[in-house]
């Protein structure tokens, strides 16, 4: 038995330094000077750590300026989606109204369409509303979507109805009761769907690339994209820029690995 | 009373109103609108660059199937996806298998099989275009290291569409192994503990046992892994750009090149459908296989 423990360990740790050995290698490069990457005999470390792969994709390269503008695309997807996300998931949990199941049941089949299927579409209505190019062009179409009426919809419908009644009957209006007594108790759901529309937001790709033309407001995503190699291209840079596209991502999940878990799981479905 | 009843439910009517219409406003423009707009689109000879278009009935469809980058890009697609999801699938069964007991650093093993899912695709592609390239790169370096000469993996169209699709495995292992471990719970202990009294080797456990009860999570953890295979798209992108010689030509990059570089609307919009239609078909069986495990 202790034998075949042992056995699990092995191939355990060595699948582990496969799937870690990606990471390694981008953060050792990162930390490299551009002339110790072009030898021949490779090495893993660097002979002695520079950090001016990390001052070259902030100076020469407006890394900096990719960031603020993942950030704020990212910030704005996600409080606007758990706004529309809870707004509509309460409306299809607890309030009658005429519609309400062909509705929903447009919501649901909507879940099925790929979003490469309405890409041009999109791009055509965002282009005739002279968002090219803008924060609103890079958001408008993430604010609000069926996935997220959906998992709220769920995690109310889980939910007891007696506290809400009793507040009606004490004369608070709905969107005080949403507001004071569901909002509260929904934590849960609500970080799960924030975690998932952020991670989501900022890695998202296909959409600001066509949708920017202008370097300025490009995310750090396009950013690295374009990144394309030359003869000799600046690895280390490149390397420093793709850690700090992957870090804020990899904190948030170090510090709250249980959820990220649990959230992508619980909405597999659709990623 | 009646009335009362009455008052309360065109309230309540006003308020569902008031609570849905931004969700609504939103889908209705950016997904119900654009599903069927783009299908009005696959019938015309249309351009991104000019506001004229012409009806050409089923002319984009029959060109597309016969349009031989796109016959390429089918076929690469689904090499890709054959390569990525049952050896995926067999991977990470495998790790959610042995991470299933109590171990020591358990936790550590888990986060190191997830952190590529939660990595964006585009950095993990520049990562591996880095470590996969040829004169100084880590996984030739490594190769020399043994006396391997390795080839030029991104560059050499032979070997091109499996360096995505190796990135790819690794990207998504650490999702089907978390869809596995939920499902290793629900398998209960003494099943385990009763092959081990009757001394079933671990292989026979795997084959007899395990497969066979987690046949739904295999085939929700199979179909979900083909949709996302049938999207591949940023890996290419930045990876290979579809080359060499098309040999990464895969349908979402053509539609990407075909709308966004060559403009033509009314062509890509007929690619986006079947790709649509693709999905669709997947996405029924796995929705019929949730009800049914269900």
């Amino acid at each position: 038995m202790p034998a075949k423990r042992l056995i699990t360990y092995i191939v355990l740790f060595i699948l582990a330094l496969f799937m870690l050995m990606p990471f390694a290698w981008m953060v050792l490069s990162s930390l490299k000077e551009v002339d110790e990457v072009f030898t021949y005999d490779m090495t893993w470390l660097p002979s002695r750590i520079s950090f001016s792969g990390y001052y070259r994709a902030l100076t020469e390269q407006p890394f900096l300026r990719y960031g603020l503008n993942s950030v704020l695309v990212s910030v704005i997807i996600t409080m606007a989606q758990l706004i529309t996300s809870v707004l509509a998931g309460y409306a299809f949990a607890r309030l009658a109204f005429p519609g309400r199941n062909l509705i929903f049941f447009l919501y649901l089949s909507a879940m099925m369409i790929p979003s490469q299927a309405t890409i041009i579409p999109s791009y055509i209505l965002i282009r005739k509303l002279d968002l090219i190019d803008s924060y609103a062009g890079l958001t408008l179409p993430f604010l609000a979507g069926p996935f997220g009426a959906f998992m709220m919809r769920q995690f109310f419908l889980s939910m007891p109805e007696s506290l809400e009644e009793a507040a009606i009957i004490d004369g608070c209006t709905r969107f005080q009761v949403l507001r004071k007594i569901v909002l509260p108790l929904s934590k849960p759901a609500l970080a799960s769907l924030g975690l998932f529309t952020f991670m989501g937001a900022w890695n998202d790709f296909m959409w600001p690339l066509i949708i920017i033309n202008r370097d300025t407001m490009r995310t750090l995503q396009v950013g690295l994209s374009l990144l394309r190699a030359d003869l000799y291209p600046d690895w280390p840079m490149m390397m420093a820029a793709s850690v700090m596209a992957t870090l804020p991502i990899m904190i948030a999940f170090l510090s709250a690995q249980k959820q990220f878990i649990e959230s992508l799981t619980f909405t597999g479905v659709k990623y | 009373m009646r009335s009362r009843w009455k008052r309360l439910g065109n309230e309540q009517t006003k308020t569902a109103f008031l609570a849905l219409l931004p969700s609504f406003v939103l889908f209705s423009a950016f997904t119900v609108y654009p599903i069927f707009y783009s299908l009005y689109l696959s019938f015309f000879n249309a351009s991104l660059l000019s506001p004229m278009r012409r009806f050409v009935g089923l002319d984009n469809y029959v060109n597309l199937l016969q349009n031989p980058t796109f016959q390429k890009a089918v076929k690469n697609t689904i090499l890709y996806t054959t390569g990525v999801v049952p050896v995926g699938i067999a991977l990470s069964l495998i790790v959610a298998v042995l991470l299933n007991k109590k171990l020591r650093f358990r936790g550590f093993f888990r986060a190191a099989f997830f952190a590529p899912v939660i990595t964006s695709m585009v950095a993990v592609s520049i990562v591996w275009t880095w470590m996969l390239e040829p004169n100084y790169g880590l996984i030739n370096g490594l190769l020399a290291k043994i006396g391997i000469a390795g080839p030029g993996w991104l560059t050499d169209p032979s070997w091109a569409l499996t360096s995505v699709i190796l990135l790819s495995i690794w990207k998504n292992l650490g999702f089907n192994m978390v869809i596995f471990l939920a499902g290793l719970q629900n398998i209960s202990p003494e099943i385990n503990e009763s092959a081990d009294m009757d001394g079933v080797s671990a292989w026979q456990r795997l084959r007899y046992i395990t497969i066979p009860m987690m046949r739904g999570p295999i085939g929700f953890a199979a179909i979900v892994s083909m949709i996302k295979s049938m999207q591949v798209f940023g890996q290419v992108y930045v990876m290979t750009g579809g080359g060499p010689a098309n040999s990464t030509m895969v349908i979402v990059y053509y539609l990407y090149q075909q709308a966004f570089e060559f403009y033509r609307s009314g062509y890509a919009s007929a690619i986006a459908w079947v790709l649509f239609i693709g999905i669709l078909v997947l996405t029924l069986i796995q929705n019929r296989m949730l009800t049914s495990q269900s």
